[in-house]
């Protein structure tokens, strides 16, 4: 037998080489993170939802009205997420509710861990109520859990009423659809029934509503459904307490 | 691009276990990726060598797996494949398939030395 080369005598690959196995979910971390926010959020009473949409269907618009006509019941924060400017959070503001702006840069949705911050900086008050405003963005959102209570998606009808087949994952994930800028059906032709069929095709458990931002037009159904859930939440924490 | 912030999490589990294990660099990592998921496999190479530099990660390869899609019918009672999310079954065209496969999206092992 002659002698081996040096390096394969050697042999470091086989000896320093391993492998090791993982089996580990890449989104544990943030359901991690969004566990530990929602536990934070029940001990206070806090209801907490997580506002998804496209960029341009009035979220910010029906945010601020509907903070308008429920501040004087609940207490009220808000979360604000886009990639870049204050200036979603300065409009909040200027309705005297307190308002946290994250900036994702690069990043097109928001994650737990960035919640879970702007949570330190807003101490919510028991019994309240928590908007987060996630990023323009009818796709990434939807696959990450914050700790909300519930996620509610909000679509104009000044967008395709296919939307929901299209981005299916956003309407599947949702608890509640709201079809915003109602006000502008007569000069649209936008099938609403078409449009609330394609999104129960997805999500035979999403609830509905019609409303309109600008004049108010369904706001108050939208109001009975946050008290109705807001008293679960509020009922929950004083049953830990 | 949520791709970015995945491979963020991917390097930062790797290289937790990686350490775990007193690995002093990672050579390959066997990603699972669901073919119903919303994660683009082209987007996930290309952000991982940005994400993975000054890490044990490094110029690691990063081995995608495609898992295909699967549901399980109520109608027919079975496993049927699904090629797109929340669509019907290939067989009795009824919608009512739930996903049972196609959403992973998991680190299943690492080569390292």
């Amino acid at each position: 037998m002659h002698a081996a080369p040096l390096a394969a005598v050697h042999q470091p690959d086989i000896d320093s080489e391993r492998v090791i196995r993982i089996e580990r979910d890449i989104l544990a971390k943030n359901n991690d993170t969004a566990r530990q926010n929602r536990a934070r959020l029940a001990a206070t009473g806090t209801l907490a939802l997580n506002l998804m949409s496209s960029p341009g269907s009035g979220k910010t618009t029906l945010l601020v009205r509907a903070i308008e006509d429920l501040k004087a019941k609940f207490p009220i924060a808000v979360i604000e997420g886009d990639q870049q400017t204050d200036n979603d959070a300065e409009r909040i503001r200027a309705t005297g509710v307190r308002a946290v702006q994250i900036n994702t840069g690069r990043g097109c949705h928001l994650e737990a861990g960035m919640v879970g911050a702007a949570l330190d900086d807003l101490k919510t008050e028991p019994g309240g109520l928590l908007f987060i405003e996630n990023v323009g963005n009818l796709v990434c959102p939807a696959g990450f859990d914050l700790g909300e209570a519930h996620k509610v998606v909000v679509l104009s009808v000044t967008e395709g009423e296919d939307k929901p087949l299209k981005y299916p994952d956003m309407f599947a994930v949702a608890d509640l659809l709201l079809l915003n800028k109602a006000d502008l059906l007569p000069h649209l032709q936008f099938d609403v029934g078409r449009c609330l069929a394609a999104a129960l095709t997805v999500n035979p458990h999403l609830q509905t509503l019609v409303v309109s931002a600008e004049t108010g037009e369904g706001m108050a159904a939208f109001y009975a459904w946050i008290e109705a859930r807001a008293s679960l939440s509020r009922a929950a924490a004083v049953a830990q307490a | 691009m949520h791709e970015m912030s995945l491979c963020e999490a991917v390097v930062e589990i790797a290289v937790e276990e990686a350490k775990r294990n007193d690995a002093t660099r990672i050579r390959s990592l066997v990603l699972e990726v669901g073919a119903l998921g919303h994660v683009d496999p082209d987007a996930l190479a290309f952000c991982f060598s940005a994400v993975s530099h000054g890490t044990l990660a490094e110029n690691a390869r990063l081995i995608i797996e495609r898992i295909p899609g699967s549901g399980w019918c109520l109608d027919c009672a079975k496993t049927v494949p699904m090629t797109e999310r929340f669509g019907a079954c290939p067989e009795c065209g009824c919608r009512h398939v739930q996903m049972s496969s196609g959403d992973e999206l998991r680190l299943r092992e690492l080569e390292v030395e």
